[in-house]
């Protein structure tokens, strides 16, 4: 599916969407990471955990848990948080 | 190299060169715009290869490497991180702090100190980085670090990781808070070096959490000496002896013996600089007075001279921070400080001279000098 992805990690895809596949969103942010290396780590901490101020939405629905499934047809959207700043 | 951060957003890093004259300066940036660098490093063992600790205000961690003096960058295919626990709940690295190039012997090897506290080696040039378990996943360390609370504003940090010139397993490392420690084994295991320290009053000295060393220097030409900017005042250690002496009690009472960072001589053991800071009541952390000068003792803390001929003569209020002061190794040594304001300032001569050599930047959290 195709995945938005926010100014920060364009450096990663080279582009403001990208490619990846996955049945949760973990899996997709695996399949994205392999796809464009080190990106993962950058939005997902080592203990598994969204990092602060990134945000993921689901068809425009807030989504928090790397669990979420995820459908073929599903509009995946990673954006950095406004953060008051 | 100096690098930058802001509360939020805006930091990069930059590269100021000259000549050997050190007159003239060209300025190389800004690199990384955007992302905060917390630290930059030339490898010393090849004269080319940089490292880079960033972050930025969303993004998590990493490491960029050059292999060219920052002409084109490379991310770390494995950034520093902690082990993954079963439950979820371990710990995350914030950003790594301090990078140190490993002995000259080591040819690729590397060390990191993050914050929240943790000790990482790379032993492949800074593209991939294992923590040491002695440390990261020490009961008896975690309970030394503290919490969250009793580090620094923007996260407890492990750094001045510092290598013995004369033997690769030799190595020292500081916690704010959490205390100096000394590994002989290449840091498979560690044992405190506080004994002589202060703490402030009313906690228990023998409680290491309450610790902090603000940045621990050991002397090139002597290594078995060392030298420290606390919390709690100035000291020396002349290894093998095990405790530190307040040689800050010498510095004039204006000025006090408190700050962040601390400087050593390339060659002079006896020669070392401090830049004080007020850190009385409320600890305002700004120049004692609105007037900036860095302290020198030439004679291992006997005496302190005041050096401030050409720094602001009133009503500057910046500071300078841990990593944000340096000293080249030229035959002059030259200082090199990066305040809160923004400014480089250079004092040649051992900081007999001032001048300002690049302002209206960023606060500045790092300044290192280099030979390319």
């Amino acid at each position: 599916m195709k995945v938005l992805i926010p100014s920060a990690l364009r450096s990663y895809t080279q582009g403001p969407w990208a490619e990846a596949e996955g049945a949760t969103l973990g899996t997709l942010l695996e399949d994205l990471d392999q796809r464009h290396p080190g990106i993962r780590f950058r939005m997902v901490d080592e203990q598994g955990g969204l990092r602060p101020h990134m945000r993921v939405f689901v068809n425009g629905k807030p989504v928090l848990k790397l669990g979420q499934a995820l459908r073929a047809t599903d509009d995946v959207a990673i954006v950095q948080a406004l953060s008051g700043g | 190299m100096i690098v930058d951060r802001s509360e939020w957003h805006s930091p990069a890093a930059w590269i100021f060169k000259s000549n050997a004259a050190r007159r003239t300066w060209v300025t190389e940036g800004p690199h990384f715009l955007g992302h905060i660098i917390t630290h930059l490093q030339l490898d010393p063992r090849d004269g080319r290869t940089l490292l880079a600790a960033a972050r930025t205000g969303h993004l998590g961690p990493t490491i960029f490497r050059s292999t060219n003096g920052g002409r084109t960058w490379k991310e770390a295919a494995k950034p520093p991180a902690f082990a993954k626990t079963a439950d979820g709940a371990g710990r995350v690295v914030n950003h790594t702090f301090w990078l140190t190039p490993g002995h000259a012997s080591e040819r690729d090897t590397w060390y990191a100190g993050t914050s929240p506290q943790g000790l990482f080696r790379s032993e492949d040039g800074g593209d991939t980085w294992v923590g040491l378990p002695s440390i990261n996943d020490s009961p008896q360390y975690r309970e030394w670090m503290g919490a969250e609370q009793d580090g620094t504003p923007d996260g407890p940090k492990l750094h001045s990781i510092l290598i013995d010139p004369r033997d690769a397993k030799h190595l020292y490392f500081a916690m704010s808070s959490g205390g100096v420690h000394e590994s002989l084994d290449a840091g498979q295991s560690w044992r405190p070096l506080c004994k002589g320290l202060e703490v402030v009053g009313g906690f228990d000295v023998n409680a290491l959490t309450f610790h902090d060393p603000h940045v621990v220097r050991l002397c090139p030409a002597q290594p078995n000496r060392l030298w420290q900017q606390n919390h709690c005042g100035i000291y020396r250690i002349d290894r093998p002896s095990d405790t530190w002496q307040r040689v800050g009690r010498k510095m004039p009472k204006k000025a006090g013996d408190i700050g962040f960072p601390m400087v050593v001589h390339p060659r002079d053991a006896d020669t070392a600089w401090v830049f004080p800071m007020d850190g009385t009541d409320v600890w305002p952390r700004t120049a004692p007075g609105g007037k900036p000068a860095a302290y020198r003792t030439n004679n291992g803390g006997k005496t302190w001279q005041r050096l401030d001929h050409g720094l602001p003569t009133e009503q500057a209020w910046w500071t300078i921070k841990r990593q944000a002061m340096t000293a080249d190794a030229h035959s002059k040594v030259a200082l090199y400080v990066g305040n809160t304001g923004g400014e480089l300032w250079m004092g040649s001569d051992g900081g007999e001279r001032w001048r300002c050599i690049a302002r209206h930047l960023p606060e500045i959290y790092a300044v290192e000098a280099a030979s390319f």
